[in-house]
Order: C-alpha cells, then structure tokens, then sequence
C-alpha cells in the first residue's frame, strides 16, 4: 500500500551493564591468555564451550576448568551479504558453528580468512567437516572477538 | 585462585533500534492542526464526549469518530508533578511540570507541560501551581506538527 | 469456577545490586529454592509461566528463551506473560488459570528483573508512545506522583497530613524490612531524613521511593492432587481479579482510580470477602510510592476515600494494627519490578502457610497479594487463604 500519511521516525537507546558473573569472567580471563576455556559436567562427562556455570541436562553445578582445543570441524555455516542497522561488525560475514576437538556442541563463532566475496566464493572454502583453527586478534580485550575467527586449515592432516 | 565479586566482568553496552511509527489518518490530522495552532479534538457520537488529542474511535462505545472540532486552548490543571531528576535519554529535560490539563469544553485530560513560572524553588512552585488553576497553550515559533509545537501552558492572569 | 489450585512453596532470591551472578545465574537461585524447598523434582512439572517487565530492561530480548535452561523448561511448554508492573501478580494469576482449567497439575511460575544491567527510567519510558505522551512523563515517579497529586487534592487531605502518612509509611516498611531475609533496603529512618530527602517528583522524596533491584521469585502451583500427593501446609487461591483502563492517560479517573477498584472487588467477590479490612489478617499491596500506597487503601475498600492517610497515622495497617500491610517491607524496599508482584505473592502465600518467619502475622488465614502496572493502567489481587 501506498504511504499515505506521516511518519514519525525515532531511535531508541538504552544503555546496558551486563553482568559476566564469576564462570563468564573466568572464560573471558582466558581468551586474554589465547586459551579457550570450557568447564566438564562429572556426571555426564559432557565438556561446554564457552564455559557454563551448570550442566543444563544435569543441572548439575560446574567446576571443573579444561583448555579445549582451538580446532574443530564446521558443523554448519551461513553467509550475511546485507548490513543492517546495528549489525556487530560489518557484512559481509560468515557466521559458523564449529564442533571444537573433544567438546559436546557447537562454537558460534565467525569465519575469516577466506574470500568473503559472495556465497559462492565461501561455498568454494567451507563445508561440513572443514577443518578450521581460530586465529587470534593482537590486542586482547576478555571479548569474545579477541578470536578473530576461524580460519580453514590448508589442508586435511 | 579464587576471584573476587569485584572482579567479576561487567559487559557495558548500549542497544540502539530505530524506528518508523506511523501516525495514520486520524493522527496526521491531529498534528498537522499542531502546525497552524489549532487543537483537535473528536466528538464521539454515541457518548457525546469531546476527546483531546482526536481519536478514530471512541474508547468506551467503541464507534467510529469523524466528527473533528476545534478545542480551547485554555484549561484547567487536574493535577501536576515537579519533575526534579533526570535519566539516560529523557525526553524532555528537568526541572519541567507535567500536568493533567482539562481543556474547555472537553471531556478528558490533556496531558501537557506547564511552564512560564519559575520553577527553581519547589516550595515557591507549589505556592503558584493549583489544581483548579486556568491556563492557556503557548506555541513555539516554528511548528513541525510535533506535541511540543505547544510550549506548554501558561497561568491565565 | 476451576479447579482448587494450592501454592505449594516460593523461592527468593537476595536482591540487591547482584553482580556477582550473570542473569540467568541469578534466575537459578530462585528457581533451585523452590525445588529446594518443596522437595519437587523439577521432572514432575508440566510446564512454566515466565515474565519480566519489558524484556528489554536487560537488553535481551525474550529471556524466557536465554533462561529456557535455568527454568527447567526444555521439553516442556512455556509460557511469557508481560504486564509492565504488574507482571508478578499476572504470572500467578496465569499459574493459577493452567492449574483450574485441568490442563495441568504443576506448573513453575518464575518472574525476575536484573534492573542494574539497564536503566529502568528510560527502559520505562518506551511504555509509553513516541507520538504524545512521552515527553511528559517522567518516568515510573512522574506518572504516580501525578496520580497521588489529584488524588490529595480531590479528597482535601491537607500537604502536611499526607507529608506525615507517606513517613510513617516510609519509616515503618524501611525498618519492617530488617526482619525479611531477601529484603534489599533495610533502614533506620528519623522523620527529619524522609521529610527532608532530595525531591524526585514534588511532593515526592527519595525515600518516599523504591529502590532498583536486581533479584528472582518462584514458585509451583498445582492442583488438590498433587497438593496431597506433597502432604505439606499449601496455601491456596481464594480469589483472582485483574482489570484495566483506557491507555491514555487522560481519559479516566486516576483517583478513584477505577481498575484498582474492580480488580480487587473481583477477588473480593469469588474469595467470598465483604469487608477487607476485617475479614482479611495481612496484605501484601504494591507500594513503590509511599503516596501512592494511602491510594491504595481506598481503593481496595481498606477504608472509605480521604481516610487513609488518619487511619495509617493511627496505626489501623501498621504491623500490630487492624490490617497490617506490608509485613515484608513491600515494594518500597525491595523491586526488582518483573518478580516484584510474584514476591508480593509469595509473601501472602508464606504468611498463611505461617512460614514467615521474623515478619509473620500471628495466625494469619487469609492474605492479599496485588501489583499494578502500566501508566497507571493495570491492577491485579490475589487472595490466598490457608483452608480450600
């Protein structure tokens, strides 16, 4: 339909102090050092990544600190061509889940390192089982980009 | 080792959305007025009320409302607040009185600023300001068909 | 009419600036207390009742979804319920309508608000629309101090009569809440501190206001069977009554304030109670304004309008009065707004279950539990009582 009376265009901002708690600062902690931090539920022997406070199967608390491996294999991948408002980061960017080395679940991360260029470009770099490493940023902030992202490794080992 | 609450991680943040709200038919009208210092109301035919800002259908006899008139621009205040503090993106700044305004002849409150006073002193504020008391819109010079074209309202002397 | 629906147990959270626990964290100290509590296995529920007020205080989106682990919930229906301020109260009040429809025998109601990780003003704010009425209300304290000011006015309650009613109020709840384990703001206040605090909105002053709090309430109801199946004291749902107004501001009548009237008188009638002052033993009311609680009073028939302020003067709702409001302290020492109505409700369930601890009523049978929400727009009651 056409527009056919006013409009009245605004933005709204609100600012925002998320807590990390004792597990997520413990986690943020490592990415500072370049290590990935999970923690293991005893009673199902299942390894989270990012670390969690508790076992959500288990609903077991969690205290038991590993360093996982910073290599994984893609679960599933999609590529976001467009920007919109208040995207983090700027398109184009491929977003990723990676099954890191000895860990339950997936690793929501970004993948990097490749021509961005357009879905085809990526198709050609990344499937399911591609092996990827993450790559770190220089400066190091306790944020979850101070993993660059994950770059396919060049070849199969 | 263990950590402090202290140290815990705060995340600060700030989300930012925008927006497009859509005054349609009734609305347009009603703001458009605004711009050549006309208030509008709606008389609903059924219940026979005068409702300020105009309205599409009345609330109670749920009708439709075309029957638009013009309105007083001068009222008595119902009841007022002194707003004395101020947070992260308040519209309008403090100190400001809002106020529960009956215009003339309508047949609910008008929710407007009341200015004109001295507002410094909040004691000296109560002394002047009174439910019961007339006052009259003061339009800013240049209208954008916006709620605040109106100034505020005045103490009618 | 439904089924009889018991509340078999609550979990509080300490509240208070709560960042040594990220949100969901938070949300799991009182979900666990429950558990806890009641000795329930989190498997035998059938679903769960979750709300905030707007989500977007903490800058999630939909936590129902961030907290779907916390709240046990995989596997299992969930269902959000939003009501601004009132949220608490409409959280029990849809536990109690999936419990009397016989669509289940157990469900998990849980509301929470992490109001230090946003700013409640300007989040509050966006309840109202961008077009009008926005830029005139101040917030959460503009719109009830307002609300208090037309009401003083149109009942002639002389300025320093109800100066005189909210410190006592402020006074008696600040120090109430020393004997209430999970209270935020426990104080020791002299009339000289309330009456000379810094001004908010005039005639309102600091400690005429709640505080911000970050914190969780839940709790399970269930049906008779599975009350008996518990074999514990329950309390139970006597009666519910939620009603609203207008959304403009304007168009009706804040001081006789109408939904505050018939929600109560809805509760009133299916709870079988004629006349509250006597026939209940406590009440829990929202009170995030001293003022605005005399307010209250009035319009649940606590006494006649233009008495409140005599009446609260004369000791008629202090803790050792006729009808004594508050006992926990209430809303003006601890909001933590989503779970604020559900606490409320929590509170009313502990005091006839007689589990209240340092702040029990001797002998409490029948309770109130209320919230309001909006801009001045919503009520909702809850009467619970000890016997079905």
């Amino acid at each position: 339909m056409e527009k056919e009376f006013n409009t009245f265009k605004n933005v709204i901002r609100l600012p925002h102090k998320y807590a990390a708690g004792p597990t997520y600062t413990k986690f943020y902690n490592g990415l500072k050092e370049s290590k990935i931090l999970g923690t293991r539920c005893p009673s199902c022997a299942v390894t989270f990544v990012p670390a969690r406070s508790f076992c959500p199967k288990c609903m077991k608390n969690l205290d038991t600190w590993v360093e996982v491996a910073q290599e994984g294999e893609v679960q599933t991948w999609t590529y976001a061509g467009k920007d919109f408002f208040g995207i983090p980061g700027k398109a184009p960017v491929v977003i990723v889940l990676v099954k890191l080395d000895g860990t339950e679940g997936s690793f929501l991360h970004l993948i990097g390192g490749i021509n961005l260029e357009s879905a085809d470009t990526v198709k050609k770099a990344l499937r399911k089982g591609t092996r990827v490493k993450a790559v770190w940023n220089e400066e190091k902030k306790g944020h979850m980009l101070d993993i660059k992202y994950f770059a396919p490794l060049s070849k199969k080992r | 080792m263990e950590m402090k609450h202290e140290d815990y991680y705060i995340l600060e943040d700030q989300v930012s959305i925008p927006y497009e709200n859509a005054y349609g038919l009734t609305w347009t009208r009603f703001f458009e007025g605004l711009k050549s210092e006309k208030i509008f109301g709606s008389r609903c035919g059924k219940c026979n009320r005068v409702l300020v800002p105009m309205r599409s259908y009345c609330p109670r006899c749920f009708i439709e409302i075309d029957d638009t008139i013009e309105v007083s621009q001068e009222g008595a205040i119902v009841a007022w607040v002194l707003t004395e503090y101020e947070y992260f993106g308040m519209p309008t700044k403090p100190p400001f009185i809002g106020a529960l305004i009956r215009l003339d002849g309508t047949d609910c409150e008008f929710v407007h600023l009341v200015g004109g006073i001295d507002l410094s002193n909040p004691d000296q504020v109560r002394k002047t300001v009174k439910n019961g008391m007339k006052v009259r819109a003061v339009w800013k010079e240049e209208k954008k068909g916006h709620i605040l074209d109106i100034k505020y309202f005045e103490p009618v002397k | 009419m439904g089924r009889p629906v018991a509340i078999l147990g609550s979990g509080q959270t300490v509240h208070g600036r709560r960042f040594d626990v990220s949100y969901p964290e938070l949300v799991k100290e009182a979900v666990d207390a429950v558990f806890e509590t009641t000795g329930i296995s989190p498997a035998d529920i059938d679903g769960v009742v979750f709300g905030t007020m707007p989500s977007m205080m903490e800058g999630v989106a939909l936590t129902h979804f961030y907290f779907a682990d916390v709240l046990r919930s995989v596997g299992k229906p969930i269902l959000k319920t939003e009501t601004c301020g009132s949220t608490g109260v409409s959280l029990a009040i849809t536990g109690y309508y999936w419990i009397a429809s016989g669509m289940a025998d157990l469900v998990l109601v849980v509301g929470s608000e992490k109001m230090h990780e946003g700013d409640a003003q300007a989040t509050m704010t966006t309840v109202l629309e961008p077009f009008y009425q926005r830029f005139f209300i101040s917030g959460a304290p503009g719109v009830f101090s307002m609300q208090s000011q037309g009401w003083t006015v149109r009942f002639g309650i002389p300025e320093d009569k109800i100066r005189a009613a909210a410190t006592k109020l402020s006074i008696d709840h600040h120090h109430d809440a020393f004997d209430n384990p999970y209270a935020h703001i426990k104080k020791r206040l002299t009339e000289d501190e309330v009456n000379n605090a810094r001004i908010i909105t005039y005639p309102v002053r600091l400690w005429d206001v709640c505080p911000t709090s970050d914190g969780a309430c839940a709790m399970l109801f269930a049906s008779e069977k599975a009350a008996k199946k518990l074999g514990k004291k329950v309390a139970w749902v006597k009666g519910v009554g939620y009603s609203g107004d207008e959304y403009w501001f304007g168009d009706s009548d804040k001081a006789e304030w109408q939904c505050a009237i018939s929600a109560s008188r809805q509760a009133y009638e299916m709870a079988g109670i004629k006349n509250p002052r006597k026939e209940l033993d406590v009440a829990e009311v929202y009170n995030p304004f001293t003022f605005q609680e005399l307010l209250f009073y009035e319009c649940f028939g606590f006494c006649g309008f233009g008495e409140a302020c005599d009446l609260t003067l004369k000791g008629v709702f202090g803790r050792d009065g006729e009808l004594p409001i508050s006992p926990s302290g209430g809303v003006l020492c601890t909001n933590p707004i989503g779970a604020t109505g559900l606490n409320r409700v929590a509170e009313a369930a502990l005091q006839v279950t007689g589990q209240a601890g340092a702040h029990q009523i001797p002998g409490a049978k029948t309770s109130l539990a209320h919230a309001m929400g909006g801009v001045v727009q919503f009520n909702g009651v809850m009467i619970l009582g000890s016997e079905k």
